[in-house]
């Protein structure tokens, strides 16, 4: 009883990276408060699944193995959560800020009313004082994220429902096993005594799933364009500055939404969190909202031609200068001192 | 088969363009300083409706708002687009809402609408990027939910079918009416603005923006029904005060922080050859890059 939950998400059998991340955390977090971790999994061919989750530390594994269950659909994983956490009264639920972590949240907090906090970027533990109630509570879980456009960071409690549920993006926490010879138990659940035929109000018809082609997490140089770019011609510059040093192109969230480049490639809390060994930065200010997607990078060079561009502060090197100069000189001396 | 489609749209402060003067000098944002705008995915999801009210004659499709009066401004964008109506849900009650009090007093809204076919909304608001109050809302309805919806293909026989966009991919998905749908930005952007409806809907005002103003155009408001968007306060909808505001709301705000970047020692370069050709030759030579 009120252990701390991670809704597990499964594709093609594989536990995504975004759980495992929240595992890892998960784990840690539990054992600051000195409780279990247990897992949920939802879905068909479930057996041997434990072997994913084991190593990350989890106490508990609850399964619920039905061929209606995959693909994810909202209101049959909805019901079972909503069920699950009636019975085993977790203090606190994670899940992905995936698209199905995103759909799943609200539902099943909106049945339970309890708070919700979305795309955390920092999970922590922490004591919160209500001044009007006097009242003071403990261990409650600090739901930390970006917020109004990310220009301010919010920390959000939920001191009186229960559980406290937050949702977290791929790649913000680190995925760590825990220990790998760590065993717990498996809780097979009657998939009859959770969900309704009502619930399979909505079919999947078709089905394109691809592996991503684009992978900045993974990536061991990114370059960056933001809306100093200019253009989707000036974004151009960045590609060629990539290709030229083997990195992968990233941007900020203003330059997406500009057109110039992709949504896949966009860094930052609504985007992929990244920690590169190099991250170059054309023409990107650095609102906390990108920022709090790159700042763990090895090294970060920044190109700008505003000297008080906030970027600016926790770079380790600086260009002062336009990018249309400054970013052909890079490929230029690049091509020239490389071999 | 004629639809009765519900929009769900939010009037936000233009967060994507935060200038240096949105600044106050103590750091923090000057929220007056920001342009109200109509949220993004919203106009995507107004789009949707628009479309299927294009395929489907008789179909209605009516916009509702939750915020202060100046989100009848929202409104009036719609009509000007080709909506038929809205409400503007505005009270003091509804202060201090997180996203599971918003989705309740709006859900409790939408229950004075009767015989709704489909809700659509954007994915989520610039503002919170929460993307919450859309399946709250369904939830609080008993609707069942499509999210992240890129496009409404059809609607056949009562059973809407929906092409998904997710991180790795697509999906198409079919279920029955009712049902609550949000909108992706990736979906067909908003139609402009229509010059006769521009003109129709002009004065188009919610009662208490007649008040506040100096215009008088009271005969205009009254001769002309379809001038009047809804306006509803907490005591038009059927609801349980302590739910909504900051009394319905179970995450409460710690804290709010303007993030200082701790300043690491930076190198500064100028943009001249030698300068350039020196951080390359550095970062060549520590094996950062080559």
């Amino acid at each position: 009883m009120n252990n701390l939950f991670v809704y597990c998400e499964i594709e093609d059998g594989i536990i995504g990276d975004v759980s495992l991340e929240l595992l890892t955390k998960g784990r840690s977090l539990a054992n600051q408060l000195n409780c279990q971790l247990e897992a949920v999994v939802i879905g068909h061919k479930l057996a041997g699944i434990e072997k994913q989750l084991f190593p990350y530390g989890v106490d508990v594994i609850h399964v619920a193995d039905d061929p209606k269950l995959t693909p994810f659909t909202t209101l049959p994983h909805a019901s079972i959560l909503i069920k699950l956490f009636q019975e085993e009264k977790p203090q606190i639920a994670l899940m992905g800020a995936t698209s199905v972590g995103r759909d799943l949240g609200p539902r099943v907090s909106s049945a339970l009313h309890s708070g919700l906090t979305a795309d955390c970027t920092a999970l922590e533990i922490g004591s919160h004082e209500d001044k009007k109630a006097e009242k003071v509570y403990e261990n409650l879980l600090y739901q930390i994220r970006p917020a109004f456009g990310g220009n301010i960071v919010a920390t959000i409690v939920n001191p009186e429902c229960r559980p406290q549920m937050a949702t977290v993006r791929d790649g913000v926490m680190k995925k760590e096993i825990y220990d790998v010879n760590y065993k717990g138990t498996i809780h097979q659940l009657d998939v009859t005594n959770y969900v309704s035929e009502t619930d399979f109000a909505i079919s999947v018809i078709e089905r394109h799933m691809e592996k991503s082609r684009i992978n900045i997490k993974a990536a061991p140089i990114i370059v960056s364009g933001g809306y100093g770019m200019g253009s989707k011609e000036g974004f151009q510059l960045v590609f060629d500055l990539a290709a030229t040093i083997g990195a992968e192109v990233g941007a900020s969230r203003a330059a997406v939404d500009a057109g110039f480049c992709e949504h896949e490639r966009q860094v930052g809390q609504t985007g992929v969190t990244v920690r590169p060994k190099l991250y170059i930065a054309c023409g990107i200010s650095g609102q906390i909202q990108h920022i709090a997607g790159m700042q763990e990078s090895a090294m970060i060079i920044a190109i700008n031609n505003d000297p008080a561009a906030p970027i600016n502060t926790i770079a380790d090197y600086v260009i002062h200068g336009e990018v249309e100069t400054v970013i052909p000189k890079l490929i230029k001396y690049y091509k020239k001192n490389s071999k | 088969m004629s639809l009765n489609i519900l929009v769900l749209a939010k009037q936000v402060p233009d967060t994507r363009n935060v200038g240096k003067d949105a600044m106050t000098a103590e750091g923090t944002v000057n929220r007056a300083a920001l342009p109200a705008i109509f949220n993004p995915e919203d106009l995507n999801a107004l789009e949707q409706a628009l479309r299927l009210k294009d395929q489907h004659p008789g179909t209605t499709v009516t916009v509702l708002t939750m915020g202060p009066f100046r989100a009848a401004e929202i409104i009036r964008e719609a009509l000007y687009r080709g909506a038929d109506g809205g409400f503007v849900l505005s009270d003091r009650a509804f202060a201090g809402s997180d996203t599971l009090a918003t989705s309740y007093a709006i859900s409790c809204a939408i229950r004075n609408l009767p015989n709704i076919d489909l809700i659509i909304c954007g994915r989520q608001a610039i503002d919170g990027d929460t993307a919450q109050v859309g399946p709250q809302v369904a939830e609080k309805l008993g609707m069942p939910q499509i999210t992240y919806a890129e496009e409404i293909q059809h609607i056949e026989n009562g059973i809407i079918r929906v092409k998904r966009r997710v991180e790795k991919g697509v999906e198409l998905l079919e279920g029955k009416l009712p049902m609550l749908v949000t909108v992706n930005g990736s979906a067909a952007p908003c139609r402009p603005r229509n010059a006769k409806l521009l003109m129709k809907y002009k004065y188009a005002r919610i009662p208490d923006e007649l008040q506040a103003s100096n215009e008088d155009y009271t005969n205009l408001y009254t001769n002309r029904e379809f001038l009047q968007i809804g306006e509803w306060n907490v005591n038009d909808i059927v609801c349980i005060p302590h739910e909504l505001g900051l009394s319905g709301s179970p995450t409460k705000v710690k804290k709010i922080e303007n993030v200082v970047f701790q300043a690491k020692e930076s190198k500064s370069f100028t943009d001249a050859d030698s300068d350039i050709e020196g951080l390359i030759q550095e970062l060549i030579s520590n094996h950062t890059i080559g």
